[in-house]
């Protein structure tokens, strides 16, 4: 089945999350679709699979135009996805959990149907196993043939690969190979350069919600690839690096372990000095998140400790200030105003004799925020709600941990916070941040993290990276010789 | 000024709904509406005595409003609220039954009432322990801790507690004359439950509007994960705030027993700690409406029972238009893109 896209377009709000996509996906091909997390690729699959209607554009499957209003139409019209978290029934077995969503008279032709799927595609199910008892990636196998029975001829999987084990990975792209042989279509999506070499026949570049150049046939070099996911880097002025001290750090890490649900990181060895701002390179879900959670104290290592300052951390502190990128769920509580967290804040913010509204006021002034100190921080926009939470980091703090601090924002309130940020390095603070534009590694950092593989980088000063040396290291080429 | 608007015309505009669909109810029952409503709104106040048995629900009914509203900002839903209750009738039982002829009767009631305080507060941080530490829903936790609770006051009044002779689902052996609060002239109404329900909606609304404590339980109730990230002790209010409910249930309890009992009976609750929930669910965290809120609910509860002889209609009704209204409200506020609750 061929699918083809013109003019899609779908915004959230103010962002743009597709603008003008325009593509087509050959029959009997495996299709990568990579880019960055937010560069708009699951939603642009979401479109595809009739989650998302799109604000404007058409949707082609063999030359005639569809609308792919429910999830449920677009199976029937044959494009089925397997999301990043299988959703099943966890009591239910094989059988029950893909018969309850088909049109079939009975039971005994679907079990015919998995059996005959599972031995093409060589996966290990039986139909009366019961879903708890799977793992991810066989219950990811059970939506494969749900999806196959169902009478899916393109399947879209996004990020397939995460959670699930190394053998399992090699089964899925074997079983894929073997569904487009069938003339059916793979859209595979992710992050991973690697799996793009290894499984792809085309791959499709998606940045800030526009397809980069068009779709190319592989083989491509992986630093193409990463050329397209992170745009040319623009040359920005010399930023006078600063000299790498490693006496007396800021934050210190002696053979430290750090592990979430899915990620291990370490062991770590490293000296974060006062002073500077530090870059944490790397595709996303290498482990930057994590790494910043645990400087700021919001979780414990497994092994080894963590300094700051000279003093193990034991628990949140709010003289480390970490920011995440989802503002309005982690950051700030929504439904109170700036003043309310001044109030919340106001051992570490609050002068003596001092207002929480006149201290609001204040920073409302100082940091340009368009608010009222009463106004719900909800009610403000992306970029006011960054400025409101930089601007709650009391001037006590000597590290800041953003995340994508300037995700969302127009280049005047980046440059803004930018400014603010380099007036707190220029005090002593110590500044780390992470960021999917990797231009804005490169032009903001005195000094750099490359993450890669569960592993993460020596201190790299800023004057002896160029971007091509950065864009290799962040794609694991030359790693070894940098890994602390 | 807009915002307050809004807020207002929702729960109006849920109460005309529910008003309208308890009227379609009482015409297919071929009642006369007016007349019904008449006494399902007025009933209650037509008389002193029962002006005073309102009075007698809507007391400890807005204790466990009260209380609920401290609970809710700190986002528990604390479905244990009746168990807590019962447990504050069996304190109080407790240190009464200490009660000899002659003692200074003040003592037992102050000592009765801190004991139900103290025992709804252990029994809320129960639920808050399992929550915190087992991963178990407060809901499922309270509502199974209500049985725990039930069955302790059972086995009091059947078992060690029983009376002389003959064990009764009426309960242990009343309470020496001199325990009993006094009452009104002429009714079974003592001032000191409303009197204490009042004081104890002042000091939860300052607590929960006007203090330090209060934002923090507030941030927590409002996005854990943020107030964790600035700092705020997020375990220990939460614990908090469930314990100051309990304490709130358990003195209903309490009072219940020296006030209207007068000895432990298996049912301290009867229901009014889940009415007290409706209420909760109705002003949320809001301490401002919830005197307004329980009062209406009491009236119409108290009218109600003047229903079946007056007009034949059966008294459930009242919980009809109560739990339409709470239905209005929550629909309402999903169709706003609020939280239900």
């Amino acid at each position: 089945m061929h699918v083809s896209i013109q003019q899609l377009n779908k915004s959230f709000g103010p962002v743009r999350a597709n603008q003008d996509i325009t593509i087509a996906f050959a029959a009997g091909q495996i299709h990568g679709v990579l880019g960055e997390n937010g560069a708009g690729k699951s939603t642009l699959m979401k479109l595809l699979s009739g989650v998302y209607k799109p604000d404007s554009g058409q949707i082609f499957i063999n030359g005639t135009a569809v609308t792919l209003g429910t999830p449920r139409l677009a199976v029937q019209i044959g494009i089925g996805m397997v999301g990043q978290d299988p959703l099943d029934v966890p009591v239910f077995n094989v059988l029950e959990n893909i018969a309850c969503g088909l049109q079939m008279p009975n039971d005994a032709e679907v079990r015919q149907q998995i059996i005959h799927w599972s031995t093409t595609l060589g996966f290990p199910l039986h139909p009366d196993q019961r879903m708890r008892d799977l793992t991810v990636g066989q219950r990811q196998q059970v939506e494969i043939v749900r999806l196959l029975i169902a009478g899916s001829d393109v399947l879209i999987l996004d990020e397939p690969t995460t959670g699930i084990t190394a053998a399992q990975v090699d089964a899925l792209f074997a079983a894929l190979r073997t569904i487009v042989a069938t003339g059916k279509t793979v859209l595979f999506v992710t992050h991973k350069l690697d799996e793009i070499v290894a499984l792809c026949d085309t791959v499709t570049v998606l940045r800030a919600g526009q397809i980069v150049g068009t779709q190319l046939a592989m083989p491509i070099s992986k630093e193409t690839m990463l050329t397209a996911m992170f745009g040319e880097f623009a040359t920005h002025a010399q930023v006078p690096a600063k000299p790498i001290p490693t006496a007396d750090p800021r934050w210190q890490l002696s053979d430290t372990m750090l592990h979430d649900a899915t990620f291990v990181l370490g062991p770590l060895n490293l000296s974060l000095p006062k002073g500077m701002i530090i870059g944490l390179a790397g595709l996303e879900g290498s482990g930057q998140r994590l790494f910043m959670q645990h400087l700021a104290g919001i979780a414990r290592p497994d092994r080894g400790q963590i300094h700051f300052d000279g003093v193990p951390i034991t628990r949140a502190n709010p003289t480390a200030a970490w920011l995440p990128a989802d503002r309005l769920h982690e950051g700030i509580i929504g439904a109170m105003s700036l003043r309310e967290h001044v109030l919340l804040l106001r051992d570490s913010l609050l002068a003596p004799q001092q207002t929480a509204h006149e201290k609001a006021a204040q920073l409302i002034a100082d940091y340009a925020i368009k608010a009222t100190p009463d106004m719900p921080l909800q009610q403000l926009s992306g970029g006011n709600q960054q400025r409101a939470m930089l601007a709650l980091i009391p001037e006590s703090a000597q590290g800041i941990l953003l995340e994508h601090p300037t995700r969302g924002l127009d280049a005047v309130s980046a440059m803004a916070i930018w400014q603010r940020l380099q007036v707190r390095r220029d005090n002593g603070a110590t500044v780390l941040f992470f960021s999917a534009d990797l231009s804005e590694v490169m032009q903001y950092s005195d000094a750099v993290l490359v993450f890669f593989g569960g592993h993460v980088s020596r201190l790299l000063a800023h004057d002896t990276l160029s971007e091509e040396a950065l864009a290799a290291l962040i794609g694991g080429v030359g790693f070894a010789e940098v890994s602390a | 000024m807009k915002t307050q608007f809004v807020a207002l015309r929702t729960p109006v505009i849920a109460m005309g709904v529910a008003l309208a669909v308890t009227a379609v109810l009482l015409l297919l029952a071929g009642a006369d509406v007016l007349a019904a409503f008449g006494v399902l709104l007025g009933g209650a106040l037509t008389t002193p005595s029962r002006i005073s048995d309102m009075l007698m629900l809507l007391a400890p009914l807005l204790l466990c409003a009260v209380g609920l509203t401290a609970s809710f900002a700190a986002g528990q839903y604390n479905l244990g609220i009746e168990g807590q209750m019962t447990v504050g009738g069996v304190a109080a039982m407790w240190w009464l039954r200490g009660y000899q002829d002659g003692s200074p009767v003040i003592l037992y009631w102050i000592g009765a009432v801190l004991c139900g305080m103290l025992m709804g507060a252990v029994w809320a941080m129960l639920v808050a322990l399992l929550k915190r530490y087992m991963h178990v829903s407060e809901i499922f936790a309270g509502l199974g801790f209500n049985f725990v609770a039930l069955g302790l006051a059972l086995y009091l009044v059947f078992g060690p507690w029983k009376r002389p002779g003959v064990a009764s689902m009426s309960g242990t052996e009343p309470l020496a004359d001199a325990l009993w609060l006094p009452t009104l002239t002429g009714t079974r109404l003592t001032l000191i439950t409303p009197i204490l329900a009042i004081v104890m909606l002042a000091i939860v609304w300052r607590l929960i509007r006007h203090t330090h404590w209060g934002l923090q339980v507030r941030a927590c109730g409002l996005s854990a994960l943020a107030s964790v990230r600035m700092g705020v002790p997020a375990t220990r209010r939460t614990f908090e705030a469930m314990a100051l409910c309990g304490a709130c249930a358990g003195m209903a309890g309490a009072l219940q027993i020296i006030g209207v009992y007068h000895s432990l009976v298996p049912n301290v609750a009867s229901g009014i700690g889940l009415m007290g929930l409706l209420v909760a669910l109705l002003v949320r965290a809001d301490v401002r409406w919830v005197a307004l809120v329980a009062f209406f609910f009491a009236i119409i509860t108290s009218g109600s029972i003047q229903l079946p002889l007056a007009l034949s209609i059966d008294s459930s009704i009242s919980g009809v238009l109560q739990g339409l209204i709470v239905l209005a409200i929550i629909v309402a506020r999903a169709r706003r893109g609020e939280d239900a609750a």
